[in-house]
């Protein structure tokens, strides 16, 4: 791409890596896998931090997990579980800490790249949750019982069956992890590469003389814009925790 | 007549390969334009019933953004699947 005689990056240059070790085997190993092995070496860290001291008026890291935790349970197992999906309380938090791991290193310097931006964690973290209501479904209710449940909802005329149940399966079964997937993948994407062309734009313009007048423009775009990606890694780790609650809950809990 | 002949001329210059780049990138910004309209009419009606829902009973404003955020959730879906389709086209 060439605007203003600028030279944008393409794709293939921001978002793949140079190999550190193990080049072309299965356990290749680059700049993503380092931010993952990091995002789950984190979580499991601060857990164990805020656990090891626990102190019954809780200060710094404790006080930031306790906080983390009352939200997932307040905030999310309760209004879409209930209290029958307190059980789910340690996977939904941990879920939320990694993803949130994942996204942020967006904005921190040197690494810079949110691991959730390439398809692989995003994809086997929604299969992961797809799993999972599958199989609370069929526990709670048997198998049977789920898919009867789950395809052909009740209160519906015999004859809409037709139509229904092909809609209900696709919706349920095809697009529940694909979309799950595909949202924080393509949101943390997106803001990358925003935040890489406000970058690329104002280091360019820094350098081109007479176009250096507007240079401040991008760079400011840029701050705010680093602002807004720290709000979008939150949230993105709080819709993806709060929708695997949501089907979750569903299983559980069939619609009379 | 001059202008139609020089464009002649430039379209005589472009191999089918050009071309087809350059529909791609033609039809990417389309596919992204296209795709975020509804989700924007769609996120704007929502956050604008929940602010309103929110406002003539604050006591269900946590059940309320609750829900808010799951239909965001959603209707943002169609527009980043928009999104992947530009970025299939443009760089695939």
């Amino acid at each position: 791409m060439n605007l203003l005689a600028l030279e944008f990056p393409s794709i293939d240059r921001i978002v793949t890596f140079k190999p550190l070790f193990g080049e072309d085997t299965p356990f290749e190993f680059n700049k993503v896998t380092l931010i993952t092995v990091l995002a789950a070496v984190l979580t499991f860290i601060l857990f164990a931090v805020a656990g090891s001291r626990s102190a019954l008026v809780p200060r710094g890291v404790q006080n930031l997990v306790e906080a983390s935790v009352e939200f997932v349970r307040e905030g999310i197992v309760m209004q879409t579980m209930g209290s029958s999906g307190l059980g789910w309380m340690p996977y939904l938090t941990a879920l939320f800490w990694f993803i949130f791991f994942c996204n942020i290193t967006e904005v921190i310097p040197v690494l810079q790249m949110p691991a959730s931006a390439r398809m692989a964690i995003p994809l086997s973290l929604a299969l992961l949750s797809w799993i999972i209501f599958i199989v609370v479904g069929i526990k709670h209710q048997g198998p049977i019982g789920y898919f009867k449940s789950a395809l052909f909802p009740p209160g519906v005329p015999k004859a809409l069956y037709i139509l229904v149940t092909p809609i209900e399966f696709i919706s349920t079964f095809l697009v529940r992890p694909f979309s799950l997937a595909v949202r924080l993948f393509a949101n943390m994407l997106a803001g990358h590469i925003l935040l890489v062309t406000f970058a690329v734009l104002s280091a360019a313009l820094f350098v081109k003389g007479p176009l250096a007048v507007i240079m401040p423009l991008p760079a400011i775009m840029l701050v705010f814009l680093t602002g807004f990606e720290v709000l979008v890694a939150l949230l993105q780790a709080y819709i993806f925790t709060i929708l695997t609650a949501v089907y979750i809950g569903g299983a559980m809990h069939p619609e009379h | 007549m001059a202008i139609p002949a020089v464009l002649a001329q430039v379209a005589e210059g472009i191999s089918g390969e050009d071309q087809i780049s350059y529909g791609e990138a033609i039809s990417a910004g389309f596919a992204y334009g296209l795709a975020a309209i509804g989700p924007g009419i769609g996120i704007g009606y929502l956050v604008g019933q929940s602010v309103q829902a929110m406002a003539r009973q604050p006591e269900a404003a946590g059940m309320v953004r609750t829900t808010m955020f799951l239909g965001i959730a959603f209707t943002e879906a169609l527009a980043l699947i928009g999104f992947v389709v530009f970025v299939l086209l443009k760089f695939a």
